[in-house]
């Protein structure tokens, strides 16, 4: 029985065992054994990075049907911001959204508009943690309720679930961190069922809310998620099936105006640096791309960050319109998204809403976010000294030349997992070819010895 | 001159860790006290133990890549205390005093305007120590010694 749940998963025919994946993994959670990749539970974060490493289109994002509709009474649709970045500039947002209800949706809902009341309930936030004075009145029982008194520098944020994960899994350190507050979709998810099941008398559970995911870290956060229960999303839909369905639907579908509620900086948030610009606050940074999101987390541990106030971080490339599930190339995309953001400006009517929901507990995860420290050698310190002193001499053993043949992504790599017990010295090919050709030195040895009984050789007579 | 908590018992787990360190190759400078930095997180150190250590190894590191031609950074961790010994065969510290001073620095001006040689590496190395030794004989080289105390 597994632990965790990943979207990320290898098609084991289509595997060749060409080690591509294994050096892209930013936590080093593939092996390559028996011919075919292997990925290490533990340590997957789901960021996709495979997916896109992988020549053979082995590694895939498993997502739900979309048949899974038929599982509930009223189904709503929550496209994600990216998604309008998908479509050609002619296309009026409101055009695709008319679309969406066509493919047997009963409502809509933009997670561009669960991005507006976060940013607003993250303004909120930053004002009482930095902006203003220590002292916070107690009447103020939303900000009591977000913990402000642990305010430290940088806060992250939490829109990314791989970026959660990696931070759980490398960075334990910094959970405290991680901005209490849930990501959009998590967001309008709730705000759709309470709303819903108000205004139409149905139980939350009838409601089926459908996340249209541009990557599979937002699947595994629908499936499995981290601060949550039970996230309040009821399916995640593949970006890419979604678009083509919605392409077919296009011609004839309703574009009427209204449908469109979202503001342009919600929409905004598709692309990397648009949560920021739509917070709008100084002292900020926004950083894409799960290997600079690595090196700007190790600049954070080492305390090098303190005067940012608000780090924002993406997994993929460009932001969300990068994802390995979107269709459309993530230039041109942002250059859609953009234009959007400028030209969708809406004033945000909702502040007191905001502060209403606030108070409820609806932006709070409901748990704390649990460390999954796998990088270390061992609980107990001195046998991870220990570990840790064979890693250094099993490692001076192996060439250092990082080839992937034995499966792991480093010689270093290799080493630990020989410590660990998971491999074995003659798994390294440099390794075994050095035995077999001392093994081969001695059989010539041998072969030439001629025993004192014998006056001739054994061999061509 | 290193203290050792090991005393000669065999069976108290150790390990030792040494880096060359090359002066005036900027390019490589740094490295050390990385790896330093990422077999401590391996061996699951408590964070704030890392910062310290890491602070001391790099600005040790720094001070063998900015004024000696070359030198050898050495860690070692004991079940209740890390160790980290930087020795050089540079040339010396003429006045202790007047290095121990915040802002006080004797890197040349090429070094300077690389953004090195502000003159806080000493003060930060011995505000990181729990244990701070400084040995240098002009001529001859430096050597410098902290111990960081493990928790528990």
């Amino acid at each position: 029985m597994e632990k965790y749940f990943h979207s990320v998963t290898l098609n084991r025919d289509e595997c060749k065992g060409c080690t591509n994946c294994i050096k892209h993994c930013p936590t080093e959670a593939i092996r390559v054994r028996d011919g075919k990749a292997h990925i290490l539970e533990e340590r997957c974060i789901d960021c996709g990075e495979c997916i896109r490493a992988c020549p053979n289109h082995a590694k895939v994002a498993v997502t739900d049907p979309f048949d899974s509709l038929q599982n509930f009474a009223y189904k709503v649709v929550l496209p994600a911001p990216s998604f309008f970045g998908q479509f050609k500039p002619d296309i009026p947002p409101a055009k695709i959204l008319g679309a969406l209800l066509k493919l047997g949706f009963d409502a809509v809902y933009e997670v561009a508009l669960g991005a507006d009341y976060v940013t607003e309930a993250i303004r909120h936030y930053l004002r009482e943690c930095y902006y203003s004075k220590p002292l916070i009145s107690s009447a103020d029982t939303a900000v009591e309720r977000l913990n402000p008194v642990q305010c430290p520098k940088p806060l992250i944020s939490s829109a990314c679930p791989a970026v959660v994960r990696l931070i759980q899994v490398r960075f334990p350190n910094l959970i405290p961190h991680i901005m209490p507050i849930e990501s959009p979709m998590e967001v309008s998810g709730r705000i759709v069922k309470a709303k819903l099941s108000k205004e139409l008398g149905l139980p939350p559970e009838k409601i089926g809310t459908f996340f249209i995911t541009p990557c599979p870290a937002k699947v595994t956060a629908v499936k499995d998620p981290v601060a949550t229960q039970k996230s309040a999303i009821d399916g995640a839909l593949s970006m890419a099936e979604v678009y083509s369905k919605v392409l077919v639907n296009l011609p004839g579908a309703s574009s009427d105006e209204t449908l469109q509620v979202a503001s342009g900086a919600g929409i905004g948030w598709g692309r990397a640096g648009g949560e920021n610009q739509a917070i709008g606050r100084d002292a900020y940074l926004s950083v894409d791309g799960i290997h600079n999101v690595i090196a700007v987390l190790e600049e954070v541990e080492m305390g090098k960050l303190n005067d940012i106030v608000y780090l924002e971080c993406q997994s993929c490339p460009g932001g969300c319109i990068g994802g390995p599930l979107t269709v459309e190339n993530q230039f041109i995309s942002r250059v859609r998204i953009r234009k959007l953001a400028e030209n969708l400006t809406k004033p945000f009517n909702h502040r007191e809403e905001v502060k209403d929901l606030l108070a409820k507990g609806l932006f709070n995860g409901q748990g704390s976010i649990q460390p999954r420290p796998i990088m270390q050698l061992d609980p107990d310190i001195s046998t991870a000294i220990q570990k840790m002193d064979e890693l250094e001499r099993t490692l001076a053993d192996l060439p250092e030349l990082d080839c992937g043949s034995c499966g792991a992504p480093s010689c270093r790599a290799l080493a630990e997992d020989i410590v660990r017990g998971l491999a074995s010295e003659t798994d390294c090919i440099f390794k075994l070819r050095e035995r077999v050709q001392a093994l081969a030195e001695e059989m010539v040895d041998l072969s030439r010895k001629t025993p004192p009984a014998m006056g001739k050789k054994m061999s061509g007579e | 001159m290193a203290e050792n908590a090991n005393n000669g018992q065999k069976n108290v787990p150790v390990l030792k860790l040494s880096f060359p360190i090359t002066g005036k190759n900027f390019g490589a400078a740094g490295e050390a006290s990385s790896r330093i930095k990422g077999t401590l997180q391996k061996i699951g150190v408590a964070p704030q133990i890392i910062r310290r250590v890491a602070i001391v190894a790099y600005e040790t590191e720094m001070n063998i890549v900015i004024h000696a031609d070359r030198g050898e950074l050495t860690l070692t961790v004991n079940p209740d205390c890390i160790e980290i010994v930087a020795a050089d065969s540079g040339a010396g510290i003429a006045d202790r005093e007047l290095a121990m001073q915040e802002g006080y620095s004797t890197a040349p001006d090429y070094i300077r305007e690389m953004g090195f040689g502000a003159g806080m590496g000493l003060p930060n190395i011995k505000r990181c120590a729990d244990k701070f030794d400084l040995q240098s004989e002009p001529g001859k080289g430096t050597t410098v010694y902290v111990r960081i105390n493990l928790p528990g």
